[in-house]
């Protein structure tokens, strides 16, 4: 790779993936969205107070921190946790919910829509839309409303209106087509805050864009604390949006290693899985062309993960791309295996990750101990796990 | 010239506006599409839309999205859609069929594939709602060259620019969504639509149809006489689901109703 990396092109490309793939009623508000968007993050105020709020409301710069006692378990590489989990509601997914709402307020509308499949994007929505005093509106599929109640409740504290969607699979794809028709049907006054880098463009590279603070930092701190750079970085990918944060910014370092994890579910071979990069193959859907769970009459078919948030069809165009061309490795690790990610970062460090980083956690368990003392990989820490408490002591047996 | 051109300019001879329902193949049963189509032209249809089922509809109201989860209940499949179309040719030779569904089941079986099986089953037109005609290029030269047209939607905040741009690569006629919103939606405002129709007029001469909100006669009696075609579908496929265990009846409250907008159209 001699030239630099720039995508998408002016249509949201990123090779034959990525693009503009919804009906004439959403292209106006689409294109006026992506002027908006190409227009204020040229705009000095506007970044600057995206930096202020990132700072003070948020609390970043989140921490580089050296799991030097889960290194030394593992017996290879240094690990690097990046914390996004310290954020303000606990996730990465913050970091771009504030981006788009103060993009929401520049426009000019009062009202604030999102999808949610495990709730934590919907919860970092509803907090912004409360400080910015914004109506707000999330959809959630009816499963959902049901196995993440504690979500359900955060997101009506901070005002927001829950929609319980009972279509289809009653799960994030289908909140996902409902947030979708209300944007076209209220689109005057109405902006919808996607939560990963998945959708129409200008979505997967405005989301990007949000979350890229990640690598950015983790690039800076990394040189700080160790003088050099990363060897590899880890993160769990379902749309795939605290991944790309952290791979983005070292996409033209070619010798750092990217690895996304996938969620594989009861097993790859068993069907019953969240893995379109590892399994799936190219279609349309969302808005966007890329790796989808589909049959062979293009139907989209029901994913599963014990990771709420991982548990979606498709993912983002950007990552489709960077398999393609072999930029980034796209690896798989199955729901026992997340546990065990999981236990392990909770007893050697004293940090209870969410279950989708967990899928991060587990993947570095087997890449750590096959690198050398000296080498140096940064995993993403996306969000924390208190939320999946009740989950965990679900499946384990235990009653709380 | 394709079979709908030749519909639509027979029928301007005749200062005749067409009725265009629109009903989701295999809803609620296979079964019941083929022979509910030839009911569908007696009682006054002049072209028949049929939405081909999708697991992700994005741009359509509930009632036509739960059209379309029975349809794949039974195991509907763009396939089996095109299976129906040549059913219903083999006593039909003559009322044209476009199919309207999402792009992703037809990238699954290949453009190419598509569009051959498509004309060899005897489809007149495609209108697949989430490909915008930026992205379209290769689908819709490989549409014309077997003759099927390409048809494209328009809607209430669609420029110029892009009225141009549907004229230049669209055939047969443009659909124009009359609300904001998705299928089945609220109330219509007429002389918006009005207004809106003279403006798209102005940059094309493709035949007009007018749909998303057109519930009754009277309704679809305002559309005729603003534009060349009323499109109908939610309201035709309540009558499916609040019938759910009397097809028959409601295959009789479909054929009335468009029955009675033919009439209302042609008084």
């Amino acid at each position: 790779m001699t030239e630099k990396y720039h995508m998408p092109d002016e249509r949201g490309h990123f090779g034959p993936y990525g693009g503009m793939f919804v009906a004439e009623t959403l292209m106006l508000p689409i294109q006026e969205l992506n002027l908006a968007y190409q227009r204020f993050m040229k705009d000095p105020e506007f970044i600057a107070e995206l930096d202020e709020d990132l700072q003070h409301y948020v609390g970043r710069p989140s921490p580089l921190y050296h799991a030097q006692r889960w290194s030394r378990e593992l017996g290879g590489a240094q690990i690097y946790l990046k914390r996004e989990d310290l954020n303000h509601t606990g996730a990465h997914k913050v970091n771009n919910t504030i981006g788009q709402a103060l993009l929401a307020k520049r426009m000019g509308k009062t009202r604030i829509i999102a999808e949610t499949g495990a709730g934590q994007h919907g919860v970092a929505t509803a907090t912004v839309a409360a400080r910015l005093g914004l109506e707000c509106v999330v959809y959630m599929g009816a499963v959902d409303v049901e196995r993440q109640a504690l979500n359900v409740y955060r997101m009506k504290l901070l005002g927001a209106k829950v929609v319980a969607v009972e279509s289809g699979s009653k799960t994030l794809k289908d909140a996902l087509n409902e947030a979708l028709r209300d944007w076209v049907t209220n689109v005057d006054d109405t902006f919808y805050i996607i939560g990963t880098v998945a959708g129409p463009h200008p979505y997967p590279a405005m989301v990007r864009d949000f979350q890229t603070i990640i690598g950015r930092e983790a690039k800076h701190q990394c040189k700080v604390l160790t003088g050099r750079s990363p060897d590899a970085l880890v993160a769990c990918v379902g749309g795939g949006s605290n991944a790309i944060g952290l791979f983005h910014p070292f996409i033209d370092d070619v010798d750092v290693k990217m690895y996304g994890v996938e969620a594989a579910g009861d097993g790859i071979e068993t069907g019953r899985h969240s893995a379109p990069l590892c399994a799936g193959r190219p279609g349309v859907l969302h808005g966007n062309r890329t790796y989808l769970m589909e049959d062979d009459d293009g139907e989209i078919i029901e994913t599963h993960s014990i990771s709420a948030g991982l548990d979606y069809p498709g993912v983002g165009p950007e990552h489709a791309w960077l398999k393609d061309i072999g930029r980034a490795e796209y690896v798989n690790i199955t729901d026992d295996e997340a546990l065990q990610g999981f236990h392990a970062l909770t007893q050697m460090e004293g940090i209870i990750p969410a279950l989708e980083s967990s899928h991060a956690m587990a993947y570095t368990m087997k890449l750590a101990p096959n690198m050398d003392k000296e080498q140096i990989i940064i995993v993403n820490l996306s969000g924390r796990g208190d939320k999946d408490m009740h989950t965990m002591a679900q499946r384990e047996g235990i009653k709380i | 010239m394709s079979r709908i051109s030749t519909t639509f300019t027979s029928a301007s001879s005749t200062g005749r506006k067409l009725l265009i329902p629109f009903i989701t193949a295999g809803d609620p049963v296979p079964e019941f599409t083929i022979p509910m189509m030839h009911e569908m032209v007696t009682a006054g249809a002049d072209i028949i839309e049929l939405g081909v089922p999708f697991s992700g509809p994005m741009a359509d109201g509930p009632v036509i999205q739960r059209a379309s989860e029975r349809a794949l209940e039974q195991g509907m499949s763009l396939r089996k859609v095109l299976k129906l179309v040549s059913g219903f040719r083999e006593q039909d030779k003559n009322t044209p069929i476009v199919l309207m569904g999402y792009l992703n089941p037809v990238e699954a079986m290949g453009y190419q594939n598509f569009t051959e099986a498509a004309k060899s089953a005897g489809v007149d037109g495609v209108l697949t709602v989430d490909i915008p005609p930026e992205e379209a290029e290769e689908y819709v030269s490989l549409l014309k060259a077997r003759e099927i047209d390409p048809i494209f939607l328009l809607a209430p905040n669609s420029s110029d620019e892009r009225i141009n741009k549907m004229d230049a690569v669209g055939n047969g006629y443009l659909y124009y969504v009359s609300l904001k919103g998705v299928t089945g939606a609220g109330h219509l405002d007429l002389t918006e639509v009005e207004k809106k129709i003279q403006q798209i007029k102005k940059f094309t001469k493709l035949p007009l149809g007018v749909g998303f909100g057109v519930k009754d006669a009277q309704t679809a009696k305002s559309i005729a006489q603003i534009a060349d075609a009323v499109v109908v579908g939610s309201a035709l496929i309540s009558k499916i689901e609040n019938n759910p265990n009397n097809l028959d009846k409601a295959k009789q409250e479909i054929v009335d109703l468009l029955a009675s907008m033919r009439q209302a159209m042609d008084s």
